[in-house]
């Protein structure tokens, strides 16, 4: 029985998780926190917070796009890269950097690279109406193989000593989040996304079943499905476009969540979605403050341990059903 | 009138499934939809249901076409069982019944201890009593059907429209079913179509018969008049016989 109880109980465990992990991101580093010299507080808000926020940001958002590309497409193998989003920013950010851009080029030419992207994936897929979910995953597909062939190609002809920068942005990496937006904003945008969904929560439980049950309880189904794929591809190209592309959030962390509330209200969406936002931030938090510190001077990118954290997870849990 | 359809053509892709049909459903009325696979019978349902549009004619439910009562509205007037069961994802079998208590919720309400009643008390009269924490997916094919049928209760609507409803159950659950809902019919005057593949239970649970030709032509109205040896041999391109015998209340058809 789903119950408000049950799901703020969740929540406030997990609001404290994410808490913690901002406790910790802040705390450890090189320099150690001491709050009467000027330039250990200079570092904790001027460098590590900032970049705790951006990473929460960050995953909260890559984390609400996989919960609700895989409501949109019915599909639990679905996440916010699947239609094409994060090519096209690859595409849009690889340019800048190829093109010895600086600044807000690389982050500006991501977001309008996944922008295209989303646009020529909703176009093509709607063109004759019918937007199944088949078409839509399909053409998806297509446009993401098509820029990662733009991706290789620009690889290619990059000369050497670019190649670092832009292989860092394509696995992902916070270290460039202070090029885009402020962390207050993305923290906005992660609050707008989530404030646009949550309403719709108990109408995204009925669509992720069956558009035409869902169709006959009640549920404006045309429209709900085409507000999803513009929140959750929205979130992801300003998650993409703020720490490239990190892999695995999206994909793992509703499923982690899911596997944690458990049976009752693993799928209720009204838990679901701010339960990804909470888990998916603390998650790449973590994961961030382990990629500056594990190997300290040197910085792993975080898409790396994101992914070499999640892909164990994700066979397990894929075993174990 | 809870369902009026008048002059309704509807028809897909390039097939016509019926024209100028007509069709008054009054409270506790039960119509019987047969035809063969593919005739068109799952489209018309939905299209009863307001999932697609008509070709053309005037279709009414409690006096209001689907457009002006608005979806939410619709759903508290009529429930749909559709053939398709989505499992993508895990659910539980009470979660799954609570599904049909949506139109009856405001946006930010929660499922009442009251709406849990009404859905268990769907869930026993489905025999599912006790399944209640069970996963969905767990279930056996049957199972699963009573399931959706027991959220089509929940809905409590005071029109149904059950496209294949026994589809999967074993003929106990089939009677049980038919039998559950004739009296809701009786006692709370729910008006049904449902698509069914026998003749026999059309006669005898429901009051009246559309038979879809698959060539675009149909047959309505009382089942006593409408069911005889020559209607159904057409319908299903089968020879069907008449049989009357001293231990069963009235005629039984049998495929030849």
């Amino acid at each position: 029985m789903p119950t408000r109880r049950r799901a703020l109980l969740v929540l406030l465990s997990l609001i404290v998780a994410s808490a913690a992990s901002l406790a910790l991101a802040v705390a450890v580093g090189a320099v150690a926190v001491d709050w009467s010299s000027a330039l250990s507080r200079q570092v904790v808000f001027e460098l590590r917070l900032p970049r705790a926020l951006a990473a929460f940001a960050c995953g909260g958002l890559l984390a609400l796009a996989g919960a609700l590309m895989q409501v949109l497409l019915r599909n639990p193998l679905a996440d916010p890269y699947v239609l094409g989003v994060s090519g096209g920013a690859s595409v849009g950010a690889l340019l800048a950097i190829l093109l010895g851009l600086a600044g807000l080029a690389v982050p500006g030419l991501a977001f309008a690279g996944a922008l295209a992207a989303m646009l020529l994936v909703f176009g093509i897929a709607h063109g004759d109406g019918s937007w199944t979910q088949t078409r839509l995953l399909l053409t998806g597909v297509v446009v993401a193989a098509g820029c990662g062939a733009v991706v290789a190609l620009i690889l290619t002809l990059a000369p050497e000593q670019k190649l670092q920068g832009m292989l860092f942005w394509l696995m992902g990496d916070l270290s460039q989040a202070n090029q885009g937006l402020d962390p207050l904003a993305l923290l906005a945008v992660l609050f707008v996304a989530l404030a646009a969904t949550l309403p719709f929560a108990r109408e995204l439980n009925l669509l992720a079943r069956s558009f035409d049950a869902a169709m006959a309880l009640g549920v404006a189904v045309p429209f709900l499905r085409r507000m999803i794929y513009v929140v959750a591809s929205l979130a992801t190209a300003i998650a993409v476009t703020t720490a490239g592309a990190i892999g695995f959030v999206g994909l793992i962390v509703p499923h982690l969540v899911r596997l944690a509330i458990g049976m009752n209200m693993g799928n209720d969406q009204r838990l679901l979605l701010p339960a990804s936002v909470l888990a998916g931030g603390s998650l790449l938090v973590l994961a961030d403050t382990l990629a500056h510190t594990i190997a300290a001077p040197v910085q792993l990118p975080v898409g790396v341990l994101t992914a070499l954290i999640g892909v164990p997870v994700f066979l397990y849990l894929l075993g174990r059903r | 009138m809870i369902l009026e359809a008048r002059h309704l053509s509807v028809s897909i892709g390039t097939n016509r499934i019926c024209r100028d049909l007509d069709i008054a459903l009054g409270a506790g009325d039960r119509l019987a939809v047969l035809g063969r696979n593919g005739a068109g019978k799952s489209t018309l349902l939905a299209t009863l249901a307001g999932l697609r549009p008509p070709d053309g004619g005037e279709l009414r439910i409690d006096g209001q076409a689907y457009a002006d009562l608005g979806l939410r509205a619709a759903a508290r007037l009529r429930g749909w069982l559709g053939q398709d069961r989505g499992d993508a994802f895990a659910s539980t079998v009470l979660e799954t019944v609570l599904t049909g208590r949506h139109p009856h919720l405001s946006r930010w309400s929660w499922e009442s201890p009251s709406d849990a009643r009404i859905a268990r008390a769907a869930l026993a009269d489905m025999n599912l009593a006790g399944m209640e924490s069970r996963e969905l997916r767990t279930l056996s094919g049957g199972e699963r059907q009573r399931v959706a049928i027991a959220a089509l209760l929940a809905q409590q609507t005071r029109l149904c429209l059950l496209d294949e409803p026994l589809a999967h159950l074993d003929l106990n659950h089939q009677i049980a079913t038919l039998e559950l809902l004739a009296r809701r019919a009786r006692t709370e005057g729910v008006a049904c179509a449902m698509v069914l593949h026998d003749p026999n239970f059309a006669l005898r649970f429901c009051d009246r018969a559309l038979l879809l030709f698959g060539d675009g032509t149909h047959v309505a109205g009382p089942v006593a008049e409408v069911l005889n040896e020559e209607s159904l041999s057409r319908l299903y391109g089968h020879p069907m016989r008449r049989v009357a015998t001293t231990d069963f209340p009235g005629p039984l058809f049998v495929a030849r």
